[in-house]
């Protein structure tokens, strides 16, 4: 809880909600006839319209990426580290908006959302959800608050892949693409991952075909095992032994199936926390975004082809440790945008964090991060 | 703004619009000044930190790479007119190897170097009998990164065992731009900094 807040944060936000009348076709060939999509902003739209910047979210984030929402509130945003007065998307000099994506479950349009004139959820019935759709009902978003064109996208994981999206779909509308920590296309070890993820929460007997808030009740364990799952994919093994090691929470080993070491206690936490905070429905529809994702699949699996159309200049960045988007996998995207004669940088982080590695403030992260965007900013 | 000597020659051999690699590119100098002056298309590849900061800052294309693992696959073969390596041919691990990367994803290739048998180098390593620290050659011995030294006389040898044709040599010292007689006469002897440019020899 902030007692006060500090100078470089964006302080109290307020979250809020647009209406959208148009009907949004999907990718899968389904309509939603209307929808809402949740946002925050942070920072002011400039005279010249020109300092518009999107954030794009992962795969467990939403609308708040900074600031607090009361004075009570444990956390801020969850990329408030890179967001604020100072910061590399420094809140100053860009006028920064936050999306919580279509299918999400802080507040726009999902499955633990009411359909239509129903008093039914979505639930299950929620139409499975490309970043594809993602990109084109962010564009509904930056048209409905007055942004003509996006002076930089950024994502990180998830994030980044919509950030490659909208430079393909939409070029004349993005001026900087900066891709943190992302893949062009999953691997099978990573699709392997999200089924394992799907299957926890599938099968937990409480999940009951995904219509569990009409049985009032949650798939706790699924959720909360998908999470433990994800969060080891996240953490690098020197990361682990580094925070945990082989520490035993009570001193001595227990000789039974409880916890012993830290690093259970650690997970079991988290996978806790997360239940307390996410939808399962949602967190399946995020897995399938990500299998989806193959933006060079249109283009005869060419991702140079694919990328030719992008106008924007592009920023790469990945890390050491990150060994679910490898620093290979982001070399893959660089390779291809320089085949495709694109303006691109790329910088390799040294860090022990694993993929998480994006969301933590590490000195050089922030330099380099910084760097850009202040390159950015004196050309506005 | 004012070039480097060893820059100011080196952009005035690039003909405006042409792509360019700038092995090494430090903090982007070079390829920020070809991107102003000559509507030059180019990308730089730098390892230190510091100098990837100032790059991005300044909007210069750089990809964080060490060169001592070649291109990293990153370019296809000719899709560069110029491939540069300024001052830092010396400073990698197998500068015959890097010569060859720069002549398959390059047209022509640009490199310079501290000239090794500079007299002054000479006057230390032959009077003195210590290596040499000169001003192009600020470092000890010991904690040099030049791990691969040559010579004017060293690096033509090696062009000619490689079938490289050498298109263009000058060679200046550090605070003039333009060569004096001796320096064109005496290349090796009174050239501080060697500046070659080289393309592959047709047949090879």
């Amino acid at each position: 809880m902030p007692e006060t807040l500090s100078p470089d944060s964006v302080g109290i936000v307020i979250p809020q909600t647009q209406h959208f009348a148009e009907p949004l076709l999907l990718e899968c060939g389904k309509t939603l006839e209307h929808y809402d999509i949740a946002y925050e902003t942070y920072g002011e739209l400039n005279a010249a319209r020109n300092n518009a910047v999107l954030i794009c979210h992962a795969l467990s984030g939403d609308q708040h990426a900074a600031g607090y929402h009361t004075m009570e509130d444990k956390k801020p945003g969850w990329w408030d580290s890179a967001i604020g007065p100072g910061k590399p998307i420094d809140t100053r000099h860009f006028f920064v908006i936050s999306l919580n994506n279509l299918g999400g479950c802080k507040g726009s349009t999902g499955p633990n959302t009411k359909k239509p004139g129903s008093d039914k959820y979505w639930g299950p019935d929620f139409p499975i959800i490309t970043v594809r759709d993602w990109v084109n009902s962010q564009q509904r978003l930056m048209t409905s608050l007055g942004i003509d064109s996006w002076c930089a996208i950024i994502g990180g994981s998830l994030g980044g892949m919509q950030v490659m999206q909208w430079s393909i779909e939409y070029p004349a509308l993005v001026k900087h693409a900066l891709v943190i920590a992302a893949a062009p296309k999953l691997s099978a070890q990573n699709i392997a991952f999200n089924e394992v993820a799907r299957q926890a929460i599938q099968s937990d007997p409480d999940f009951h075909d995904g219509h569990y808030l009409e049985h009032h009740s949650i798939p706790r364990r699924g959720l909360m095992l998908a999470r433990m799952l994800g969060h080891i994919t996240y953490l690098s093994d020197n990361a682990m032994r580094d925070k945990f090691g082989r520490e035993l929470r009570e001193g001595k080993l227990s000789f039974g199936f409880d916890v012993d070491f830290q690093v259970e206690s650690y997970l079991r936490y988290q996978g806790r926390s997360f239940v307390e905070r996410f939808d399962a429905n949602t967190y399946l529809l995020m897995t399938k975004a990500l299998d989806y994702f193959d933006p060079a699949r249109e283009f005869n699996d060419n991702l140079v082809t694919a990328l030719e159309r992008a106008s924007a200049r592009f920023m790469v960045m990945s890390f050491t440790s990150d060994w679910r988007f490898s620093p290979e996998r982001s070399r893959e995207i660089v390779k291809a945008l320089l085949a495709a004669r694109k303006q691109v940088s790329y910088v390799e982080i040294e860090s022990e964090q694993g993929h998480d590695a994006f969301l933590i403030p590490s000195p050089h992260y922030m330099k380099v991060f910084g760097s850009y965007m202040q390159g950015i900013v004196e050309r506005l | 703004m004012t070039l480097r000597a060893d820059l100011a020659i080196i952009a005035s051999w690039i003909k405006p619009g042409a792509s360019v690699l700038d092995l090494g590119c430090g903090d982007g100098t070079l390829l920020k000044y070809l991107r102003e002056h000559q509507q030059v298309n180019g990308y730089g590849l730098e390892i230190s930190e510091r100098n990837l900061e100032i790059c991005l800052h300044e909007r210069v294309n750089v990809i964080q790479t060490d060169l001592n693992n070649g291109l990293n696959d990153y370019f296809a073969d000719n899709s560069f007119d110029y491939v540069v390596m300024s001052q830092t041919l010396q400073a990698t691990a197998h500068p015959d190897l890097l010569i060859e990367e720069m002549l398959r994803v390059g047209s022509e290739g640009i490199v310079t170097f501290p000239n090794m048998a500079h007299w002054r180098g000479r006057a230390q390593l032959g009077l003195g009998g210590y290596m040499p620290v000169t001003k192009s050659l600020p470092n000890q011995w010991y904690n040099t990164p030049n791990v691969h030294l040559c010579t004017v006389r060293d690096f033509e040898q090696l062009c000619h065992d490689r079938g490289i044709h050498i298109l263009q040599r000058t060679v200046v010292d550090h605070t003039h731009s333009h060569s004096t007689l001796l320096m064109r006469l005496f290349p090796n002897l009174f050239g501080e900094i060697a500046i070659y440019r080289f393309c592959r020899k047709t047949g090879h």
